[in-house]
């Protein structure tokens, strides 16, 4: 399970609780980032034991708003759009996280300051679609090996390509 | 010019150096070219060459004859030695060393520089210099270049260089001419562009040195197999350390050894030195590359897999990054696989960095597979994008690296399309059944269901029932003339069947098939929309036993043994159609005003009166067989009272055999007589109607549909009030339809209890896959 953060500015991506990418936009606060993102892990975990067995879509993979936090909303994004008790409590310095899963259990943990724009859940998936597209490509490559960091040029366009959106 | 008198030595050494110069043994040297070189390798200041050659005339006549030359060195010598160049000092100076020209091998690196390297060993160097230098047909320039002193001004001329004389490449008095040269890297092998200007004669002679070197390795391994090179590319870095001076030149030399014996390759590449694209790929790098995608796969248009490449380009000792890199940009299609192009850029890629050369960040467009036709020197720079893929060269800028001289190779072959690296995506295939299959399957399952939220179903129910209107439509207006009515049905036997085909052909599960654009409409089921509404039932019923009559009767017969016969899904009807066209029509008149309401266009048949007057003249008319066959029917269906409600109840029981009991009695009692005759029309359109019914057949339709029958049939009765006959004929033939309908529903109900259950199974499994309504 990898995981991706993706703050406004930073993107990680996780694998089996280890990241294998880890971007994030303002360079400063990224070890906040980085423990947000650590505790969203285990609200994505929650929601995927919570899945089940049941087979994993597409659509089921965004897991949307993990939970609010003080200074950040997290949005995980389960397999499917969970029965969130959470609110979107509007924090002062609202940081949205957003989770999602791929089929082979590869999070994506994207941490987005929603002061920016009020992202939309469509560009929310729209990005973790983009990231979950380019994380195949990557996979693709015979030189890479499952569990490396993820060093592809590509993907780093691409990320800082959507980050740039985002922020 | 006062006559020179030269020493011995000199006079050897002169001679030599003009038998250097003089390639052509015209007895004179060309001003530029080798003199030239010769000159600068001399290490003299320029304005100091151009004195000595102004001096001993060769500007004069153009070009160095031998006693020009001779002054020429001369004067070298004497510049060399400090003295003031005159004419005169040729002579007076005595005991003059012999000219130096510097031809020091490492000068490629410094060859930007204008030091001259005044080693010693270059006098050394240059006496050697005279002779080729060895084992370097084409390096030789490197030694001979000394003796040859080129004015700068030609520097720029791209001389056909000779593959002997390689490194003659007029050494470029500016960086823009040696940039050109590099460009064109004339005969690659040894064609060491000269870094710029003057001081080129030692880098030159470096080139030369460090590219014979070269050379030697690569020719050695020119034709080597495959992997061999691979490893002789390994093994070459010190051609790398050349690739600092140029890349390309470097890069040419590199590739043309490695590619085919490089020797002759020079001229080649230097012919076909593309002056823009540093990319491109020249014949013998393509024509070895594909050798080694042979080697690998030999389907010129088959795939390499991602672990083959890897082993084979883990050969190159490329740091595995780099590498991965390199897959990323050549791995147009994202597949893991490398087709024929991709493995050539991919090669082409590692070649160049091996030889020093950056990666770009992009594919260059030189090196895309030519999905599409694209022009090589186009700079198409969202090339990649086209393809519409999001590959990674797409994103970043095409960058490509500044060092990155044109490889003087043309891309000949780069331009074949590939179609095999276009975008080869799994094209998904649209698999859905046809709406007639799903109704039909619908039919069958669901049946009541109307509310299906499918989509298709719903479609096809429209579908259905706007045929079933259309026929209604038609068998109205035929139905009304009874006598006619068999005719229109007739004609419109061929629309329904028209139509029927189109829409619920499966549905016809009930073999309504002709009925409802099931299978071959038998009956003409003109209305779609019968099947819905309760008259359309009706209708339906009448058509179908008029139907019945019509085909056969033991068609009829059929249908009405077979209602329970619930068919298959896919092709229920097909089989049972004929036979449950009876149950069906009876049941579909119930069924279908159940259903029609729901379904989406409603039938506006479903009040129609008029049908059930239709029917019941048609049902007058019905052939005898009709009415035998409906007999079956017509007596389970006459044990009910009430057809009608008997029909109705059957069908919100759900109960099959009841509603057939129910009906049939309801029918034999009415009076045999079959609706057969009746308006095949209407009993077309009952038949869609039933047919359709099984689309959306819910209990609660098929009530509606009863209670629409039942609100029909008191119409007729009134209708034919003024004919008791006729009455209860219509009564008869209403009483038949309804067992028809009564039978095929419950064969429906049947099969929508099975579906029901597989629907509530996947329901389960969707919710389990589901626990998370929603957020």
């Amino acid at each position: 399970m990898g995981w991706i953060l993706v703050t406004s500015a930073a993107v990680i991506l996780f694998l089996q609780n280890y990241p294998l990418y880890i971007r994030s936009v303002p360079t400063e606060n990224e070890l906040k980032f980085h423990y947000m993102v650590h505790t969203s892990l285990d609200v994505v975990d929650e929601k995927i034991s919570a899945m089940g067995k049941a087979l994993v879509d597409q659509r089921e993979l965004y897991l949307g708003l993990l939970y609010p936090t003080e200074d950040y909303k997290v949005y995980p994004r389960a397999w499917q759009r969970l029965r969130s008790p959470r609110a979107k409590s509007v924090f002062p310095n609202q940081l949205c996280r957003y989770g999602y899963v791929t089929n082979s259990k590869v999070k994506f943990v994207m941490v987005v300051d929603s002061s920016n724009t009020a992202l939309r859940d469509n560009e929310i998936r729209s990005m973790f679609r983009k990231l979950h597209n380019s994380y195949t490509d990557v996979m693709c490559n015979p030189f890479y090996n499952p569990g490396d960091r993820i060093q592809s040029r590509a993907f780093d366009g691409m990320v800082t390509s959507m980050m740039i959106q985002v922020c | 010019m006062e006559g020179l008198t030269l020493s011995d030595a000199e006079q050897k050494y002169y001679s030599d150096l003009f038998s250097y110069c003089d390639s052509e043994s015209t007895k004179k040297v060309a001003a530029h070219g080798r003199v030239l070189e010769l000159f600068r390798a001399a290490q003299l200041p320029s304005d100091v060459v151009h004195q000595i050659m102004e001096l001993c005339g060769a500007t004069r006549l153009g070009y160095f004859g031998r006693s020009q030359f001779y002054i020429a060195l001369k004067l070298v010598a004497v510049a060399q030695s400090g003295f003031p160049l005159r004419v005169e000092s040729i002579n007076t100076v005595k005991d003059l060393p012999l000219p130096r020209f510097v031809a020091s091998k490492n000068e490629q690196e410094s060859r930007h520089a204008a030091s001259y390297s005044s080693d010693s060993e270059n006098q050394g160097s240059y006496s050697g210099v005279i002779p080729p230098p060895p084992g370097r047909g084409q390096v030789k320039k490197g030694s001979t270049s000394h003796d040859t002193v080129q004015p700068r001004t030609s520097a720029d001329q791209q001389e056909p260089v000779s593959p002997v004389v390689s490194p003659q490449q007029s050494p470029p008095t500016s960086p823009h001419t040696w940039r050109k040269h590099s460009r064109h890297p004339s005969g690659g092998n040894s064609e060491r562009p000269l870094a710029g200007p003057g001081p080129f004669w030692s880098p030159f002679g470096e080139a030369q040195s460090g590219s014979s070197a070269g050379d030697a390795v690569w020719s050695g391994h020119s034709p080597p197999p495959p992997q061999e090179n691979w490893v002789s590319f390994a093994d070459t870095p010190p051609t790398s350390t050349l690739l600092t001076m140029h890349p390309a030149s470097v890069q040419d030399q590199t590739t043309v050894r490695t590619v085919a014996s490089a020797t002759t390759a020079n001229e080649i590449r230097r012919q076909s030195s593309s002056y823009d694209d540093p990319w491109k790929i020249t014949d013998e790098q393509r024509q070895y590359y594909v050798n080694q995608f042979k080697t690998i796969q030999p389907d010129l248009n088959g795939f390499i897999p991602g672990s083959a490449a890897k082993e084979f380009f883990t050969k190159s000792k490329l740091p595995i990054l780099e590498l991965s890199h390199i897959w990323e940009l050549s791995d147009f299609d994202k597949d893991g696989a490398l087709t024929l192009d991709e493995f050539c850029a991919a090669f082409h890629l590692v070649v160049a960095r091996k030889n020093g050369y950056d990666l770009p960040e992009k594919l260059p467009e030189s090196l895309m597979p030519k999905l599409i036709d694209l022009e090589d020197s186009a700079d198409v720079g969202d090339q990649p994008g086209e393809v519409g893929y999001s590959g990674s060269p797409a994103e970043a800028p095409p960058s490509k690296s500044p060092s990155m001289p044109s490889l003087n190779q043309t891309w000949p072959e780069l331009n074949q399309s590939s179609e095999d690296t276009a975008i080869v995506h799994p094209v998904p295939i649209r698999m859905t059944p046809s709406k007639i299959h799903m109704q039909e399957m619908e039919l069958k399952r669901t049946g009541s269901d109307h509310t299906n939220p499918t989509s298709p179903l719903l479609v096809k129910t429209s579908d259905l029932s706007e045929e079933n209107k259309i026929n209604s439509s038609v068998k109205f207006a035929s139905g009304n003339t009874v006598a006619d009515g068999y005719s229109s049905s007739d004609s419109f036997t061929s629309d329904p069947e028209q139509i029927g085909n189109n829409v619920t052909r499966q549905r016809s599960h009930s073999g309504m098939s002709p009925d409802n654009t099931a299978p071959p409409p038998p009956p003409p089921r003109p209305q779609p929309s019968h099947s819905r509404s309760s008259s359309l039932d009706m209708n339906r019923t009448f058509s179908v036993t008029t139907d019945l009559c019509v085909h056969t009767g033991q068609q009829q017969a059929g249908v009405v043994a077979q209602p329970p016969a619930v068919p298959p899904r896919p092709q229920p009807s097909q089989a049972p159609g004929p036979v449950v066209h009876r149950p069906v029509d009876a049941d579909g008149l119930i069924t279908h005003t159940s259903t029609s309401p729901q379904q989406i266009p409603e039938q506006p048949n479903f009040a129609d009166f008029s049908q059930f007057e239709v029917f019941a003249a048609s049902n007058v008319n019905e052939e005898q067989d009709d009415e035998a066959e409906k007999h079956p029917e017509v007596l389970p269906v006459e044990k009910a009272s009430d057809p009608a409600s008997s029909l109705r109840v059957a069908k919100t029981d759900s109960k099959i055999e009841e509603k057939t009991a129910a009906s049939a009695p309801v029918n034999a009692s009415k009076g045999t007589t079959p609706l057969a005759p009746p308006p095949k029309p209407v009993r077309r359109r009952l038949k869609s109607e039933d047919e359709l019914r099984p689309e959306v057949d819910e209990h609660t339709q098929k009530t509606g549909v009863l209670a629409a029958v039942l609100a029909s049939q008191p119409s007729i009765p009134r209708s034919v009030g003024k004919d008791k006959k006729a009455i209860q004929a219509s009564i008869r033939r209403n009483k038949e339809t309804n067992t028809v309908l009564a039978r095929l529903n419950s064969e429906l109900q049947q099969q929508l209890k099975d579906v029901l259950e597989e629907r509530i199974s996947l329901e389960v499994q969707l919710e389990q896959l589901r626990p998370f309504s929603h957020l």
